[in-house]
C-alpha cells in the first residue's frame, strides 16, 4: 500500500533512502568496530593473564 | 617581551623566514583571478573586494605554521615556557610579530593589487581600513591554530582545516565592509562588528592559545 | 550515596551502559520505525508542498541532533577540562562522527527538498551556510583527534578546540545571518503552540525526534565503550612491550 506521492515521489523516496542508508552505515560501522575492539581486548587480556 | 618581539621580527624578515612569500602569494592569487573569471572590467571590479580579502586571508594562512615551528624544533619554545614571561604574553607577542611581518605588508600591498582588479575609486579607503582592522584577528586566530598543531609532523594541512572555519566571521564582515565601501553604501555596522571580533579575539584567544601550548609542551 | 560522577569510572560506565544498551537500542528502533512509517504512510500532503512535506520527519530531527551533538560535546569537553574524567573526553570523541553524519543527513535531505521547492539544490541561505560551517567544525575536530597520538594531549587540545569552536560557530551563525537574508522558513518547532506546524504533522515528527535522540544516546554509549576498550588495549600493549 504505497501512498500516492505525486510528482515529488523521487524527492521523497530518495531522501528517505539516502538518510536511512547513512544511518545504517553509521550504526553498522559503530557496531562492527565495537565488536572488533572488544574481541581484541579480550585476546590481549587473556594473553597477559596466561603469561602472568 | 620587546626583546622577543624584535627577535621574532628579525627571524621573520630574514631570508627563509617567509616574509616575501606571503606577499608573493597574494600577488599570484590576484593575478590568477582574471585568468579564471575573464578580463571584463565590470565583473572584476564587482568581485575585487572579496578577492582581495580572500587573497590576504590565504596568504596569512600560508605563513601560520612558521609561528611556532622553528622555535619548537630548536627548543627555544621550552625556554620561553620556563621563562618568567607568562605564556599568554609570549603568545600575544608571537601573534603581534606575525601580524607585523605578514598582515601589515598585505594591508599595504592591497591597494596596489586593487588597481589590477580595477577596484572602484571609492573602494580603496574602506578596503585598507577593513584589512587593517581584520588582519590582526587573522593573526591571533592563526596563532591559536598554530599552537594546536605545533608538535605534529605534518600539521600544515590540519592547521588549515582547523583555522579556516574560525576565519569565517572575520572574512564575512571584512569583505562586507570592503564591498559596501566599494559600492558606496553605508558600512558602519559591519565595520563595528569587525572591530568587535578583532578586539574580542585579541583579548580572549591568547588564553586559549597559551593553555593549548602548555599542553603541547607537557 | 549515588552520584552521577560514579559513572566516570570506566568499568562502572561500561557495566551500566551494557545493561541499558539493548533497551535503548530497541526503543530507538521502535520510535524511528513508528515515527518514519507514520510520517511516510499515514500523513496527508501539505497543500503547498505536496508530498515533499514527508521529508520533514528526517530533516528536522537530524538537524536538531546535529546541533545537540555539538552541545553535548561542549558539555563533555567542559567536564573533562574541569574534572578530568576520561570517560567524558571519550564520550565527546565518540559523539563527533555521529554529529557529523547528522549534519550530512540534514544537508542532503534539505537539498533534495529544496530542489523542487526553491528550484535549487543549494542556496547560500543563512541556515544552510551555518550547517555547512558546522560540518567543517566537525571535520576539524575529528581530524585533530585522529592526528595526536597521546590520548591525554588529544583530549585537552580537542576540548579547547570545541570551546573556541563553539564561540566561533555562534559568531558565524550571526555573521551569516547578517551576510544574507534567507529563504529558509523559521523554526518549525517551538514551545509556542501558535507557531507550530499542524498537529497531523506534529505528532509523528515528535516520535521521529524521540527516535533520533534515543539512537544518538545509544550510539554514544556504544562508541564510548569502544573508545574505553581501545584505550585500555593500547595501555596493556604498551605495558607488555615494556616488560
Amino acid at each position: 500500500m504505497m501512498p500516492e506521492l505525486g510528482k515529488y515521489a523521487d524527492a521523497v523516496l530518495s531522501s528517505y533512502g539516502i538518510s536511512i542508508a547513512l544511518l545504517l552505515v553509521l550504526v553498522i560501522a559503530s557496531v562492527h568496530r565495537a565488536r572488533r575492539v572488544r574481541r581484541e581486548l579480550d585476546e590481549v587480556e587473556q594473553r597477559i593473564r596466561r603469561n602472568g | 617581551m620587546i626583546a622577543l618581539l624584535i627577535r621574532d621580527m628579525k627571524l621573520g624578515t630574514r631570508a627563509g623566514g617567509g616574509f616575501g612569500l606571503g606577499l608573493a602569494f597574494f600577488l599570484i592569487v590576484v593575478v590568477l583571478v582574471p585568468f579564471g573569471v575573464g578580463p571584463e572590467t565590470g565583473r572584476l571590479s564587482l568581485i575585487a573586494p572579496g578577492i582581495l580579502w580572500l587573497g590576504a586571508l590565504l596568504a596569512c594562512l600560508l605563513s601560520l605554521d612558521r609561528i611556532f615551528a622553528l622555535d619548537w624544533e630548536d627548543g627555544s619554545l621550552d625556554l620561553l615556557a620556563t621563562s618568567p614571561l607568562p605564556m599568554e604574553a609570549a603568545v600575544s607577542v608571537k601573534a603581534l610579530a606575525h601580524w607585523l611581518t605578514t598582515g601589515l605588508p598585505l594591508v599595504l600591498a592591497a591597494p596596489v593589487l586593487g588597481v589590477l582588479l580595477s577596484l572602484p575609486a571609492a573602494g580603496y579607503a574602506p578596503l585598507v581600513l577593513s584589512l587593517l582592522l581584520g588582519t590582526p584577528a587573522l593573526s591571533v586566530i592563526g596563532t591559536f591554530g598554530a599552537a594546536l598543531t605545533v608538535g605534529l609532523k605534518r600539521g600544515g594541512l590540519l592547521l588549515s582545516l582547523l583555522v579556516l572555519p574560525l576565519y569565517v566571521p572575520t572574512l564575512i564582515f571584512g569583505a562586507e565592509v570592503a564591498r559596501r565601501g566599494a559600492e558606496g553604501m553605508d558600512n558602519t555596522t559591519p565595520m563595528l562588528m569587525l572591530a568587535g571580533i578583532t578586539c574580542g579575539t585579541i583579548a580572549l584567544l591568547p588564553f586559549a592559545s597559551a593553555a593549548v601550548l602548555r599542553v603541547n609542551l607537557r | 550515596m549515588a552520584s552521577i560522577w560514579q559513572y566516570a569510572n570506566p568499568k562502572k560506565f561500561i557495566d551500566t551502559t551494557d545493561r541499558f544498551l539493548p533497551w535503548l537500542s530497541a526503543l530507538a528502533l521502535i520510535c524511528l520505525v513508528v515515527g518514519l512509517v507514520w510520517g511516510f504512510f499515514f500523513t496527508p500532503e501539505d497543500y503547498r508542498q505536496g508530498s515533499t512535506v514527508k521529508i520533514i520527519y528526517l530533516h528536522v530531527p537530524s538537524a536538531l541532533m546535529a546541533i545537540n551533538a555539538w552541545l553535548m560535546m561542549l558539555v563533555a569537553s567542559l567536564i573533562w577540562i574541569v574534572r578530568r574524567h576520561h570517560v567524558s573526553a571519550l564520550a565527546a570523541r565518540a559523539a563527533a562522527p555521529i554529529g557529523a553524519m547528522m549534519t550530512v543527513i540534514a544537508l542532503v535531505t534539505g537539498a533534495i527538498w529544496g530542489q523542487p521547492m526553491w528550484g535549487t539544490w543549494w542556496a547560500w541561505d543563512p541556515r544552510l551556510t551555518s550547517f555547512l560551517i558546522l560540518f567543517l567544525f566537525y571535520l576539524g575536530y575529528m581530524a585533530l583527534w585522529a592526528a595526536i597520538e597521546n590520548d591525554d594531549t588529544a583530549a585537552d587540545l580537542t576540548s579547547v578546540l570545541c570551546l573556541v569552536g563553539s564561540v566561533f560557530a555562534l559568531l558565524s551563525r550571526y555573521a551569516v545571518n547578517f551576510w544574507n537574508q534567507g529563504l529558509h522558513q523559521g523554526a518549525s518547532l517551538s514551545l509556542d503552540k501558535e507557531e507550530n506546524v499542524a498537529d497531523v504533522f506534529y505528532h509523528p515528527l515528535l516520535v521521529s525526534i524521540a527516535g533520533f535522540v534515543l539512537l544518538f544516546i545509544a550510539l554514544v554509549f556504544l562508541r564510548t565503550q569502544t573508545e574505553i576498550r581501545a584505550r585500555r588495549m593500547r595501555a596493556l600493549l604498551a605495558r607488555e612491550r615494556l616488560q
